[in-house]
Parts: structure tokens; C-alpha cells; sequence
């Protein structure tokens, strides 16, 4: 493993140096079927699950096959990808703001044989590869962070849900059996990296629990301002410790005030937070971000806390499932999950799903809350 | 035979969806192997190692990263992301494991030739694992070690022609849907501009600058793909505003049946004869769409630009021909005071080349922001803490019915002075001659 210059000069970093330049133009990356109907296309048909028909003005038709990944992709399986694309598609492949693939071809029979070759592909446990759908009324691939691979505050791990979850909901990935689309968003601590506020279905990683404090290398590996300063709540403050006779420069942290946010935890790693039972998921449903009939909304919290059941969750993935079904039996054609529930009231979504309201449901959380009370007697018996 | 046991990680294995610690083993054998003798400049067990970590994890459910650490590349901001093992002896190989993020192209097309390259440079200087892609929209080279961040850069810069994402206090890398490429909707070029402004603005997005992050997205039509009025700061949305096209040819054939709703995307149920009264004009947010006698007639001057209609008939309802996009600004995740979407700002303004007025706007909104937000304030809670009317000023925008949902429920109303008519100091005793103590 001898080290292999790149041609970087350590000491001189500005010697031959580029920066600035941005991405890779896309136009240098779009198929020739795209570029020559660029801004020119008259409709789509989805003309079965995960596989999209776009027809020019001219009549050239592109056709897009699209699969689900786990985001979460080796170089080796990437290679794949670019095996494939160079058998089919003449080298040219995308991938989706959801974390799917898709292959592109200009002809029914070029995409009949890609898509066969795709379906054929599995990995040595035996999962696909490459999963067709993610398309229409059904479930698309779940958007989501980083978890226990890679990331210091998460409550729970990203790429171990996202997979139990999408295994669960493999045939609605398949199908379009869905009153309206299904977004769900993994995020693995309130940070919300991953954006889940707006989902239908939103998981996130949440901690019950204070950081501890190591006194006694606080100081050490801190700016204690920056960890005060970090604290959206306030609830960190200057102190002073005595452990055997010594005295150590500290924080204090007020626990009425701390909702386990771990921002203290990424200025300062001498508050770390992670623990076992108090970390988990809480559920969130009925968010959405087009504006197809209804205006955007925000996520709801239904479930306050799932606990962390690795390496498959069973609780959540049986909750979410109920929540679907329920959602898929009860929801008019083209209704999203938050449109259905407040068509029918929350309090006959509790009722339809069984799921337990608990007073943790019930905003607490500054200005916004009052607006999630009822100032009304409009409600179901 | 594997490094670490891994029988909780191996139970992922099972099940339809692509496992990834199937996909792990098999970077894990193929970097044993090492069948094309790649110079591997990082641990060679780096990916064992790293289901070895996991593995723990999913035993103590516990995570075993330690935050960043500044590591980056020399002259940039952002880009990079530390991350170092809290069991280094156990697992060496992931001891430094710093993430790359590397500028994706807009509408993440690639040719084969350019990701064999990337991610060649990855085998040898990295983990050989990656996301594609993060949630910003940036590919992740996922793991590294600090001695290969200059290397890596210096390869991706000078033999792939691409550059590092952002992070950090500066503008992320702005991302786009597919826009033109392969939508109808579109009602603007959203690649384009966002290549553009991608471009025009890397100072910005390379050296931190601003109080906190700063977002851009563009969704060409209010479907939003990308979420952009969910999640940026500054969100682009394709909009129209003269009249839905309409094909009553198409439309019939829908009626007919001979065309499926929209375009096949409900193939899976039954749910009975397609009937456009119910499923159409009775969805229509503000019910401006009559049908009657065979013929759709929509009263284009009450649509909402929902997109409902046009969604369930596509080859019956086209966009206008009077396209730009609406701005909205201010969406941010709920820390600290709740989560925020995007507010109406601009509503209709024209998006074409070079976009001058597009930027005119966002180097307004940053010179207010750069000067007024408070350390880690997001632009959303600026404007919650100083009030939308103040975004107005700044951006010499005039104040519509449209910003608002409703107007305000009470009169406190905090009046200028020169709003005021007569003199605004006033003299106490002229006021007491008028009236006794
Ligand atoms: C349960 C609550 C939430 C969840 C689960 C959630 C989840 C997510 C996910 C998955 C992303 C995608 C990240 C990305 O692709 O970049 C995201 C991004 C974003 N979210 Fe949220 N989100 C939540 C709440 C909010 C709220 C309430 C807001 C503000 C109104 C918000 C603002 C944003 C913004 C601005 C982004 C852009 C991030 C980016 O593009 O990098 N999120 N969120
Ligand atoms: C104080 C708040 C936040 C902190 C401390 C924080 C910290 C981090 C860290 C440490 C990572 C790197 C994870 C890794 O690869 O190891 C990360 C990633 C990311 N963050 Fe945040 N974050 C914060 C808020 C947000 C918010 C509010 C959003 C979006 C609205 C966001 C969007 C993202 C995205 C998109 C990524 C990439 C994650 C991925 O693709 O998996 N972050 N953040
Ligand atoms: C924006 C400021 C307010 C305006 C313009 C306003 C206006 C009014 C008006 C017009 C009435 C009906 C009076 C009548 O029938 O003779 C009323 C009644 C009332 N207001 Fe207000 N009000 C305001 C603020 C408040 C506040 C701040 C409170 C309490 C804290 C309040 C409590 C009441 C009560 C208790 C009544 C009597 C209701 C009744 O007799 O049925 N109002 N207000
Ligand atoms: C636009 C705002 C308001 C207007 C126009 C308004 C107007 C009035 C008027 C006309 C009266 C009757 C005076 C009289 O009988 O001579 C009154 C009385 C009163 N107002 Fe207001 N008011 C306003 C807001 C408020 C608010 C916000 C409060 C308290 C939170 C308040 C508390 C009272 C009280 C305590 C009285 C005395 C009631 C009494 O004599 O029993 N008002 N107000
Ligand atoms: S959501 Fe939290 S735990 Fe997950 S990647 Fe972001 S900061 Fe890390
Ligand atoms: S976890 Fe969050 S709320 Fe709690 S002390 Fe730390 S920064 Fe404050
Ligand atoms: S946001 Fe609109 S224009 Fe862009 S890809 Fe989605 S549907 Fe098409
Ligand atoms: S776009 Fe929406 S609001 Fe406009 S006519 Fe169609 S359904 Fe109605």
C-alpha cells in the first residue's frame, strides 16, 4: 500500500490547483433522444409498474425503466449499472431524487429485453438487484440518511429500516394498487437530514434521553461557549465540577428543557447522547409537498415512540403496514394519506388504525402548537 | 472468510428488496480479490471493517461514529465530512472514514464513461462505497482517510473535470428535477438555470459566508418533484399563467376509456369507468372546470395551477404557453421553531436566459440575510423573526393578496412613520393645551 501521488504538491496546494468548477455540465450526460427533444415532449404513459413511456412532438418515444436501490451502493454493483447501460442504452443511465436507477431506451423491444435483464439480477442472499416499479399510484423508494453507517447522532439506523420497511412494502413498490402516490423519508434524528417532514409516512430517530457530560475531559476537547451556543433550547450553561478534590471547568445541562436534539453532541463530543432503550422512532403520517389538490402539508406525529427492535423492527414495520392497509382500503382514488385523514378527522384515523393517542401527540413545542389545538366543537363522536 | 460474524446484519440479507450488506459483502470480496490490482491507498478491509462496526452497532444499538473533526481540502469550506470510529482498534480499516461529496449533474444523468471514471478513482483512494445520492443531491463518496483528501480532490479536478459539494455554513449544491430533459410539465428549464446558478455562485458555495446553510431548488411545475418548497430556502416552482391547453379529441378518449387516467398510474385496482365529473372537476381545488355536452371548458382565470387535471389527462391538458415560475422562500426542518415551508414571495416571474432576474432577487435576499441573520439562522426564521414585510422591502416586491393565506387576525400594526399623515415627534405641551393634565 505504497502512497500514490495524484500530483498534489503538499507543499505548494496551489501549484496546478483547480477549483471552482462545479458539476460536469449536464447537457455533456443527457441521451441523444433527450437532447434532440429537449423541452419538446407532448405526454407519458406509464405503461406498467416502473416502466415509463415519454412521447416527443416529433414521435420519438423514449422508454424508462425504474429501479429501486439502497441508496447505499458499492462501486462493484455500480459497475454493474454501468454494464447494463452499455449493453442497452448505449451508455447513458440516471438516477432519481428518491434513490432509484433508471435505464433508458427509444424502442419497446431494446426496453422488453432491458427490463428482462434487470429482473434476472439478484444478489447472492437471494434480494434483487434491481426492483422494477416506483412508479404511480404505489410506493416509491423510501428517501433517507444515514444511520449507524456513518453519522455520530443518529437515534436509530437509516439503511437497516429502509430495508425491512421496503421488503414489507415490495408489492405496493411492484404495483399500483394505491388510492394516490406513498412517499416515505427515513430520518435518523431530529436533524432530519433526510427531510421527512413532508412525507406521507415520515420515520425518525429520535432520542429520550439528556447527554451525559464527561467532566472531566470536557474542557479539554470543548469550547465551552460554542456547546452553550449550540443549544437551540438553552438548556446548556457554564458549571463547575469537583471530582476528587480537583475542579473541572464543565457544563450543566437543565433537563426540563432538553429535547434530546444532539446538537450539543456535534459542537462538543463530550455530551454524547446515544443509548439503548432511550432511542427509538417516532412515526410521523399525512405530509406531502405537490400541490396536486391539496396545498402542501407538514407530517403528523401518530406514533410517539417504536422502540429500536434491529436487525428487523418488527413493530414499525407492522405499524406502518396497518397505517397503509387501513389508508388503502378506506382513501378515494388519487386522496394522499393527510388528505384522507382529514377528510375523515384525526380522531377516526385513530379509531380506523387503532393506533393509541397519547398525550404525547398533543403539541407542546412553542408557537406553533396552539394551532394544532381544536378552538372548535366541530369534532366526531 | 468474512473478518467480523455479522448474524444480525446477515438476517438483511433475506427479503426482495436490494439488501445492502449483500451488497457490502460483495465489495467486501471483490477488494480481497483485487482481480484488476488496484494500488489500494486506504486498508483493504475497509468495507469488512465496516460491517463489523455496523454489526455492533446493531448489537448495542448504540452508533460507534465520533463527530467530524475539521478535515477538508485546502481553500474550501465544505465538501468534506469528518468522521472518525470509536473502536479504532477493533475495526482499523474504518478508523478515518470521511465522506466525499462530490457536485452531481443536474437532473443526475450520467454517460457510463464518466461514473466508471469517478468511481475508479474512488476503488483505489476511498472505501469503494458510495451514496448515489445524498439527500442535498450530491454524490457521497462514503469513506476515507485525511492524507487521500487532497489526492482525491486533485484527481476528481484535474482528470473528471468535477468538483466537491457543499456543506458547511454556505450554499449547498442546488438541485433540480428533470425539468425539459423528459417532462411535458415542464414550465421552464430547471436544469438550466440551476447548472447556471450552480455555476455563478460557487465562491458562495465553497467558502462559508452566510449565517447557516442556504438552499436553492428548482422544480419546473408545482408537482415538485424535488420537494424544493419542502427543502430550500430559496424555492424555484414552475408555474403558468394563461390557460390550460386543451385537446377535446384526448378528452373524449378518456371519457371513452380509451386512454387511462392519469397516464396509467392507478393500473393496479379496479376503481370502475373513469368519470371525469367526479374525478376531475369535482377535485379541482376552486371547481373551475365544467363538463358538459362532451367538452371540458375550464375557467382558466380561478385555476390554482394544481396540476390535478393535467396529471389525470395528460394527453388531453397541456400547460400554458405563458411560463415562468413562482418563488417561494424560507422552508427549513423543524429545529428550532418548528418546521417551515417555502412562502409565496415572487408570483409569477419569467425564467430565461441568463437569468438575471432570478439572481437579481437572491443576491438581494443574501445582502438582507448576510447582514440581519443571526449565527445558524436559517433565512425561514429571519423572516419569522424581522417579518415577511421586511423580505418585501428587501426584495422591492410589491405586497399582494397572494402572500397570504388570510389576511392578519389582529390590528397591531407597526406603522412607519412617514405612513403617518402630520408630524410623527409631536411637542407634549402643544398636546397639553389642547387637554389638562
Ligand atoms: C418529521 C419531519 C421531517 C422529516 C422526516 C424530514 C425529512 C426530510 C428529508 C428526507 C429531506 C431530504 C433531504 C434532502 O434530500 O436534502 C428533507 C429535506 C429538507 N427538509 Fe425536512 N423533514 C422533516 C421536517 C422538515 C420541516 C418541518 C422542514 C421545514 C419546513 C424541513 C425542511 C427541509 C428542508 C429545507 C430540506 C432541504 C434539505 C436539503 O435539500 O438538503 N424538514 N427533510
Ligand atoms: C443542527 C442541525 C444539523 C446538524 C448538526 C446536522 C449534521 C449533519 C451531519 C453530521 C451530517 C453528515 C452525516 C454523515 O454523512 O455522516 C449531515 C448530513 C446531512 N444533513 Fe444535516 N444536520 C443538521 C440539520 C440538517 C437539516 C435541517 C437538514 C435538512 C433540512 C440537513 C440536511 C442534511 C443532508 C441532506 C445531509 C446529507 C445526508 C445524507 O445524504 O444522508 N441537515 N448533517
Ligand atoms: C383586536 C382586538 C379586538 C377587537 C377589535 C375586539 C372586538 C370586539 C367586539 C366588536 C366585540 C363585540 C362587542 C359587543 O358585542 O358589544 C367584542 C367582544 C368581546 N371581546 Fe373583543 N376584541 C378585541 C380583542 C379582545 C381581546 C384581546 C379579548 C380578551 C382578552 C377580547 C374579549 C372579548 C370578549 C370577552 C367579548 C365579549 C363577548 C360577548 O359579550 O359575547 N376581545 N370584541
Ligand atoms: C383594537 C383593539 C381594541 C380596541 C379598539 C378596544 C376598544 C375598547 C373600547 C371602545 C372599550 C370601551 C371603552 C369604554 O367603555 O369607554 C374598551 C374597553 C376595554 N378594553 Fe379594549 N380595545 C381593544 C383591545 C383591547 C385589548 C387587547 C384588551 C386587553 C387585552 C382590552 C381590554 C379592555 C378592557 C379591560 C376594557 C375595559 C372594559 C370595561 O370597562 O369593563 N382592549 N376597549
Ligand atoms: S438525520 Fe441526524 S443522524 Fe441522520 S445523518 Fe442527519 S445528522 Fe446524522
Ligand atoms: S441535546 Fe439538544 S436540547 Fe438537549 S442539551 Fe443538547 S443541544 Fe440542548
Ligand atoms: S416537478 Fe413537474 S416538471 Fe419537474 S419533473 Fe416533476 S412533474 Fe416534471
Ligand atoms: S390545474 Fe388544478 S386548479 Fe387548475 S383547473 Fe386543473 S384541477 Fe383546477
Amino acid at each position: 500500500m505504497a502512497f500514490v501521488s495524484s500530483g498534489y504538491n503538499p507543499d505548494k496546494p496551489m501549484e496546478n490547483r483547480i477549483s471552482d468548477i462545479g458539476p460536469r455540465d449536464f447537457n455533456e450526460f443527457l441521451p441523444p433522444v433527450l437532447k434532440n427533444n429537449f423541452g419538446q415532449w407532448k405526454y407519458h404513459d406509464i405503461l406498467e409498474p416502473g416502466v415509463l413511456l415519454h412521447v416527443a412532438e416529433s414521435g420519438d418515444e423514449v422508454y424508462t425503466v425504474r429501479c429501486g436501490t439502497a441508496r447505499l451502493m458499492s462501486i462493484t454493483l455500480i459497475r454493474e449499472m454501468c454494464d447494463i447501460a452499455d449493453a442497452h442504452c448505449d451508455g447513458y443511465l440516471r438516477f432519481t431524487t428518491r434513490n432509484n436507477v433508471e435505464f433508458m431506451v427509444d424502442s419497446k423491444d431494446k426496453c422488453d429485453a432491458l427490463k428482462k435483464d434487470l429482473q434476472s439480477r439478484k444478489f447472492d442472499g437471494g434480494s434483487f438487484k434491481f426492483p422494477v416499479g416506483g412508479t404511480g399510484a404505489g410506493v416509491s423508494n423510501i428517501v433517507h440518511t444515514q444511520g449507524w453507517v456513518h453519522c455520530h447522532t443518529p437515534a436509530t439506523d437509516a439503511s437497516g429500516t429502509v430495508k425491512v420497511i421496503m421488503d414489507d412494502l415490495f408489492e405496493e413498490f411492484t404495483n399500483h394498487n394505491m388510492p394516490a402516490p406513498v412517499r416515505i423519508a427515513v430520518a435518523c434524528c431530529l436533524n432530519m437530514c433526510g427531510a421527512c417532514h413532508c412525507s406521507d409516512i415520515a420515520v425518525v430517530g429520535i432520542h429520550r434521553k439528556p447527554p451525559l457530560i464527561d467532566h472531566e475531559h470536557l474542557d479539554n476537547v470543548c469550547e465551552i461557549p460554542l456547546a452553550i451556543a449550540s443549544c437551540p433550547t438553552g438548556a446548556v450553561r457554564p458549571s463547575k465540577v469537583e471530582i476528587d478534590g480537583k475542579t473541572f471547568k464543565t457544563v450543566a445541562i437543565k433537563e426540563e428543557r432538553c429535547m434530546y436534539c444532539g446538537n450539543c453532541y456535534t459542537m462538543c463530543p463530550s455530551l454524547p447522547l446515544s443509548d439503548k432503550e432511550g432511542d427509538g422512532i417516532a412515526l410521523m403520517v399525512g405530509g406531502k409537498v405537490s400541490n396536486r389538490i391539496s396545498m402542501p402539508k407538514f407530517s403528523k406525529v401518530v406514533v410517539a415512540f417504536i422502540p429500536n427492535e434491529p436487525p428487523r423492527w418488527p413493530t414499525l414495520v407492522k405499524t406502518i403496514r396497518t397505517i397503509l392497509d387501513v389508508y388503502k382500503a378506506d382513501a378515494n382514488k388519487y386522496e394522499r394519506l393527510g388528505d384522507w385523514a382529514e377528510r375523515i378527522g384525526w380522531e377516526r384515523f385513530f379509531e380506523k388504525t387503532g393506533i393509541e393517542f397519547t398525550p404525547h401527540l398533543i403539541d407542546d413545542f412553542r408557537d406553533p402548537a396552539y394551532y394544532t389545538w381544536r378552538q372548535s366543537t366541530q369534532f366526531k363522536f | 472468510m468474512a473478518k467480523h460474524k455479522t448474524p444480525l446484519l446477515d438476517q438483511l440479507e433475506s427479503g426482495p428488496w436490494p439488501s445492502f450488506v449483500s451488497d457490502l459483502k460483495l465489495e467486501a470480496a471483490a477488494r480481497a480479490k483485487n482481480e484488476k490490482d488496484v494500488n489500494y491507498q486506504i486498508p483493504v478491509e475497509v468495507v469488512e471493517d465496516l460491517l463489523g462496526v455496523l454489526e455492533l452497532s446493531y448489537t448495542d444499538g448504540e452508533t460507534h461514529w465520533k463527530h467530524g473533526g475539521i478535515v477538508g481540502v485546502f481553500g474550501y469550506g465544505g465538501g468534506v465530512i469528518g468522521r472518525y470510529c470509536d473502536q479504532p482498534e477493533a475495526f482499523p480499516g474504518v478508523a478515518h472514514f470521511h465522506t466525499v461529496r462530490v457536485a452531481q449533474p443536474t437532473g443526475k444523468y450520467y454517460t457510463t464513461a464518466f461514473l466508471r471514471q469517478i468511481i475508479d478513482i474512488w476503488d483505489m483512494r476511498g472505501s469503494g462505497l458510495t451514496n448515489m445520492h445524498g439527500s442535498t443531491g450530491d454524490i457521497v463518496f462514503l469513506g476515507t482517510t485525511t492524507p487521500q483528501l487532497e489526492e482525491i480532490f486533485y484527481e476528481l479536478t484535474h482528470e473528471a473535470n468535477v468538483d466537491l459539494g457543499g456543506s458547511g455554513s454556505n450554499l449547498r449544491t442546488p438541485a433540480a428535477c428533470l425539468g425539459k430533459s423528459r417532462c411535458e410539465y415542464a414550465c421552464y428549464d430547471a436544469q438550466a438555470i440551476c447548472y447556471d446558478m450552480t455555476m455563478e455562485f460557487q465562491d458562495e458555495l465553497h467558502r462559508p459566508a452566510f449565517p447557516y446553510k442556504f438552499k436553492f431548488k428548482f422544480d419546473a411545475c408545482p408537482n415538485s418533484c424535488v420537494c424544493a418548497l419542502a427543502r430550500s430556502d430559496f424555492s424555484v416552482v414552475g408555474i403558468w399563467r394563461d390557460e390550460i391547453r386543451i385537446d377535446q379529441e384526448a378528452v373524449a378518449a378518456y371519457v371513452g376509456g380509451e386512454f387511462a387516467p392519469n397516464a396509467g398510474a392507478h393500473s393496479g385496482r379496479d376503481w370502475g369507468k373513469f368519470d371525469i365529473q367526479s374525478e376531475v372537476c369535482d377535485n379541482c381545488p376552486s371547481k373551475c372546470i365544467t363538463y358538459a355536452d362532451g367538452k371540458l371548458t375550464i375557467n382558466d382565470k380561478e385555476c390554482v395551477h394544481c396540476m390535478h387535471c393535467i396529471n389525470t389527462m395528460p394527453r388531453a391538458l397541456m400547460i400554458g404557453n405563458d411560463r415562468g415560475a413562482s418563488i417561494l422562500c424560507g422552508a427549513k426542518a423543524p429545529i428550532l421553531d418548528g418546521p417551515q415551508l417555502s412562502s409565496l414571495l415572487i408570483p409569477f416571474i419569467k425564467v430565461e436566459e441568463p437569468f438575471t432576474e432570478v439572481k437579481d432577487v437572491v443576491e438581494n435576499i443574501w445582502d438582507w440575510w448576510m447582514e440581519e441573520g443571526k449565527n445558524r439562522e436559517r433565512l425561514g426564521e429571519t423572516m419569522r423573526r424581522m417579518g415577511f414585510q421586511k423580505l418585501l422591502e428587501v426584495t422591492n416586491t410589491k405586497a399582494d393578496p397572494r402572500h397570504v393565506q388570510e389576511p392578519r387576525h389582529n390590528p397591531y400594526i407597526f406603522w412607519k412613520a412617514d405612513e403617518v399623515d402630520g408630524p410623527w415627534e409631536r411637542d407634549v405641551n402643544e398636546y397639553r393645551k389642547r387637554h389638562q393634565r
